[in-house]
């Protein structure tokens, strides 16, 4: 088996035991929608800057639940220590970092498409004419959410507050993503086009790229520590 | 394996002092020694999963730091720890972990560890609804799947009812066949002296005694036991 059919028996793994255990994607799908409806309450119909808004609301459900959902990633691995199972089988630490990334990737994008719907209902925003656009930019955006994400959870994995240390180490990195979404999200729902926030767009690509790699480079060195 | 100078350092506390230690291949070492000894801490060395702080550490033939895929390649591990994931059954573990260590044939293999370990008839049973026994039966199988030439058993007795123990007693006795090399630390002196070729103890991340199990006298090896590891600061200078 090969470099990437190991990484897929690892994504399979988690998806696997969440499919059983339902723990992971039911409390990021309660919380994605508790911040909607949330917001919801606040945000008065009719208000004047409301387009603005809309896209931040949105990323702003994404990451919080998206968060929830990674702290799970590692600290599952924790239980019987598997983590020490996963590290003694003779894989590249890539292989596993990217096996991870994968399932982190699946669990992130299922949530956000759920949170989408439920958000299209709630702030009346006709999805289905804008879908292509913000599927592109959340494959975008949940690539680079996921890749930094899968990182900082390895990061965390130890540390009794994990799911505040997290969320702390995550953020400041996470900035140039959610901006990037957020903005480019704003274009498409208001019916400019993908390609209006051009910039941004090509923002959200080379954050991924970066990342990805920079990830897969260090992630034998946080492993180790 | 091959242990030369060795120290792992936790901060600044050194778990491991120096240590020296040689293994044939074949043989199998019991390692006693009482809490924080870093008996531990040794089996994590040798099986790549941390790295040493200096010394040199072969493990069949290849360095741990430079050629560890190959180390663990050849190595198997039982812990008290299982490794096994509570929410697959006791077949898809087996699958998983088959799938990275790049067995061939795997469901065939799988189907006949199982049956060895004695759990044949619960193998689409979840991890997470079998007993501390079960489980420790099916990390045996987890651990044996690419048949390893060498065998790290960390406390492997730990929380295991007497069917458990025995069973784990028939696979290690089957396991010594004077080709694989088995280590195992321990510090329950009754078990680890039964089927063993050499036996060292471990204080304060040094071997402080070891020799071949024919000169060891079992009734009194507690004496001795007990003589190194109240006289563990001798070693520390």
């Amino acid at each position: 088996m090969g470099f990437l059919g190991q990484a897929w028996t690892i994504a399979w793994k988690d998806i696997l035991g969440e499919l059983r255990t339902r723990e992971m994607v039911f409390s990021m799908l309660l919380f994605g929608f508790l911040v909607i409806l949330i917001f919801n309450f606040g945000i008065e119909p009719g208000l004047r800057d409301e387009a603005l808004v809309k896209p931040g609301v949105l990323w702003a459900a994404f990451v919080f639940a998206g968060i929830l959902g990674l702290n799970r990633s590692f600290s599952s691995e924790k239980e019987n220590d598997c983590l020490q199972g996963l590290l003694l089988c003779p894989v590249d630490r890539a292989v596993i970092y990217l096996g991870k990334f994968l399932g982190n990737f699946v669990f992130v994008l299922a949530m956000s498409l759920a949170v989408l719907l439920f958000f299209s209902v709630l702030y009346n925003v006709d999805v289905i004419a804008v879908l292509p656009g913000l599927l592109v930019i959340l494959g975008l955006a949940t690539v680079g959410f996921s890749a930094v994400g899968t990182l900082f959870s390895a990061v965390s994995v130890g540390i009794k507050t994990r799911d505040v240390l997290l969320a702390i180490l995550l953020f400041p990195v996470l900035v140039p993503v959610i901006l990037a979404a957020a903005k480019s999200s704003a274009f498409v729902m208001n019916g400019e086009g993908l390609f209006a926030g051009g910039s941004w767009l090509a923002m959200l690509v080379v954050y991924d790229v970066v990342f990805l790699a920079v990830s897969v480079m260090v992630f034998d060195y946080v492993l180790e520590e | 394996m091959r242990v030369r100078r060795l120290w792992k350092y936790y901060g600044h506390f050194p778990a491991l002092r120096g240590l020296d230690l040689e293994l044939e291949r074949g043989r199998f070492l019991t390692v006693f020694g009482p809490n924080g000894a870093g008996k531990t801490t040794l089996i994590k060395v040798l099986s790549t999963q941390i790295k040493p702080s200096e010394g040199l550490v072969e493990v069949g033939g290849h360095d741990v730091i430079g050629a560890a895929d190959r180390v663990r390649s050849q190595i198997g591990v039982i812990s008290h720890n299982t490794y096994l994931y509570p929410s697959l059954t006791a077949f898809e573990n087996l699958k998983f972990y088959g799938r990275m260590y790049g067995v061939g044939d795997l469901e065939e293999r799988s189907r006949e560890l199982l049956e060895r370990v004695g759990l044949r008839g619960r193998e689409d049973d979840r991890v997470s609804e079998y007993s501390r026994g079960m489980q420790q039966r099916l990390s045996i199988a987890r651990a044996l799947l690419h048949e390893p030439e060498i065998m790290f058993l960390d406390e492997p007795y730990t929380g295991l009812d007497q069917h458990a123990s025995r069973m784990l007693r028939g696979v290690l006795a089957t396991l010594h066949d004077g080709r694989r090399t088995i280590f195992m630390v321990t510090h329950n002196l009754e078990e680890g002296l039964e089927m063993c070729d050499e036996v060292a103890i471990q204080v304060a991340g040094r071997i402080c005694y070891r020799e071949p199990i024919d000169r060891v006298d079992r009734e009194h090896f507690g004496d001795t036991y007990f003589e190194c590891v109240g006289g563990g600061h001798k070693w520390d200078s």
